[in-house]
């Protein structure tokens, strides 16, 4: 029993080592990439239009949309950050139904690796929005006392999103290791399929929070006409 | 211990280079296609309200030339209905007109025939009038008309009172030309003779008589000479046979009017 695929090493060169989690990661990778080649090789811009290619398109729109229900007001350039952080959780979460896989995202590296990530572009995000000056003057508002806390906030909500990402995926694999010991007929199904829907879940939640931060940062003054029609 | 510092660092490398490999391979592609797309159907829609607009336009103008013609063969159809009526008009006062000389004309040849058939009747009643005077003379006292009417002119010429006679005499004696007798036959010597015995006799003037014939003019015997005239005829005789017969026709005319000319009727056809 692991309790990260961090632990499963393949091959270690003293710092170096290659773990589960880079080679599912890797295989991730590769299966996105190769699946995104083979689909976009031949695009149609014809009203006729491949399965697969329609797929493709209903996502990435719904994702586009997301971002642009959250409050940026230009999903394009959010898409390739945001859209990627969706996707990567989502198949490691979908590719749990394959037997002897572990989601990368069940160990904390990853997780916290995705955090820093985020905790990385929000801020340039922000600058690129409103300047240097700009960002960092959000940190002292509404008064010069809120410094330490808004540091506080940003150091929290990173680990936040590393540890609830990592909880959740690792307790899914948890959940069926046990289950696999105590009853190994139809509940491990059930709760695999649970965990199915619990990924999805969780790179929604990652995907949008990350989109909320950027909009924190970025700090929209004009309101989407759409979002505020909706209001 | 749950986080390996190298693979974290290897994880946010390896999700870079995912977030390159996703721009370039799937969203960039996919957003192109679909822009492309709307593009496409942007500029169909646009073609086609495009086309829309084109077609309404030439509806307009359609609607507009249609009306157009409409009032122009309405203008034309009045126009041609006006010179119609005209037309109508012109011919039927044309032919009012002709009808009216047609009428006149007919009354005139009627007249005239009436005047010719009146001469002729005229003519032909004082022949024989002459004819059955000479017979009833010849018949009944043994002498002719010839004489009779002579002895009548040479009566009427006794007869003239002094005032008359001398105005004759005067008149006779001022013309150069000789004294003309006019007779409606020719007169026998002896009559020739005893006419200017009497002239002589009763105006006592020494003049040589000019006897001509004029069957048609008179109906008798007459003297002429410059201005003055001594006349016998029938002329009285036969203007009261005339109104006899006048009469006499006027009294069978009038149970049965005689049927008048009737007015030529046109009917007016539309």
């Amino acid at each position: 029993m692991h309790l990260s695929p961090d632990e499963i090493i393949f091959w270690q060169y003293g710092f170096f080592k290659l773990n589960a989690t880079l080679a599912f990661t890797w295989g991730l990778m590769l299966v996105l990439t190769v699946g995104s080649t083979l689909i976009t090789r031949k695009l149609s811009t014809d009203l006729h239009r491949s399965r697969w290619q329609n797929l493709l398109e209903i996502i990435i729109t719904a994702i586009e949309q997301q971002i642009a229900e959250v409050g940026l007001s230009q999903p394009r350039k959010y898409l390739g950050f945001l859209g990627t952080l969706f996707l990567f959780i989502a198949v490691a979460a979908l590719f749990t139904v394959i037997p002897g896989y572990e989601p990368p995202t069940g160990s904390l590296s990853t997780t916290v690796a995705l955090a820093l990530c985020v905790a990385v572009a929000v801020p340039l995000f922000g600058i690129q929005d409103q300047g240097l000056r700009g960002y960092l003057k959000s940190y002292v508002e509404p008064t010069f006392i809120m410094l330490p806390f808004n540091l506080i906030s940003e150091i929290s909500r990173t680990l936040a999103l590393a540890v609830r990402l990592f909880g959740n995926m690792m307790s899914g694999t948890m959940i069926i290791g046990i289950l696999l010991a105590i009853t190994p007929l139809i509940f491990p199904i059930i709760m695999t399929l649970l965990g199915l829907l619990t990924g999805m879940v969780q790179a929604y939640i990652f995907t949008i929070l990350a989109a909320v931060y950027i909009v924190a940062a970025t700090r929209v003054r004009k309101p989407k006409p759409d979002l505020a029609a909706k209001i | 211990m749950l986080i390996d510092g190298f693979t974290v660092g290897a994880q946010v490398f390896n999700f870079l280079i995912l977030v390159w490999l996703m721009k370039r391979f799937l969203y960039q592609p996919i957003l192109d296609a679909i822009d492309a797309r709307e593009q496409r159907i942007a500029a169909e829609l646009a073609d086609a309200a495009a086309k829309q607009a084109e077609a309404q336009q030439e509806r307009e103008v359609f609607q507009r030339k249609n009306a157009e013609f409409d009032q122009q063969r309405a203008l034309l159809l009045n126009q041609a209905t006006d010179a119609a009526r005209a037309e109508r008009e012109r011919l039927l006062d044309e032919a009012r007109q002709a009808a009216v000389a047609l009428r006149t004309q007919q009354q005139d040849a009627l007249r005239n025939e009436a005047r010719h058939l009146d001469q002729a009747l005229r003519h032909r009643t004082q022949q024989e009038v002459f004819a059955i005077a000479r017979q009833a003379l010849t018949d009944l006292a043994g002498t002719s008309l010839e004489e009779r009417m002579v002895a009548v002119f040479a009566g009427r010429l006794r007869d003239l009172d002094v005032v008359e006679k001398e105005r004759l005499t005067s008149a006779l004696k001022a013309s150069p030309s000789p004294v003309r007798v006019r007779t409606t036959f020719d007169l026998p010597p002896a009559q020739r003779l005893a006419t200017e015995a009497v002239i002589k006799a009763t105006l006592g003037v020494e003049t040589p008589v000019q006897f001509t014939t004029t069957p048609d003019l008179i109906s008798g015997i007459e003297l002429t000479t410059n201005g003055q005239k001594v006349a016998w005829s029938i002329a009285d005789y036969l203007a009261s046979l005339e109104k006899g017969v006048a009469e006499l026709l006027k009294a069978q005319d009038s149970p049965e009017a005689a049927p008048e000319l009737e007015e030529p009727q046109i009917e007016a056809t539309r």
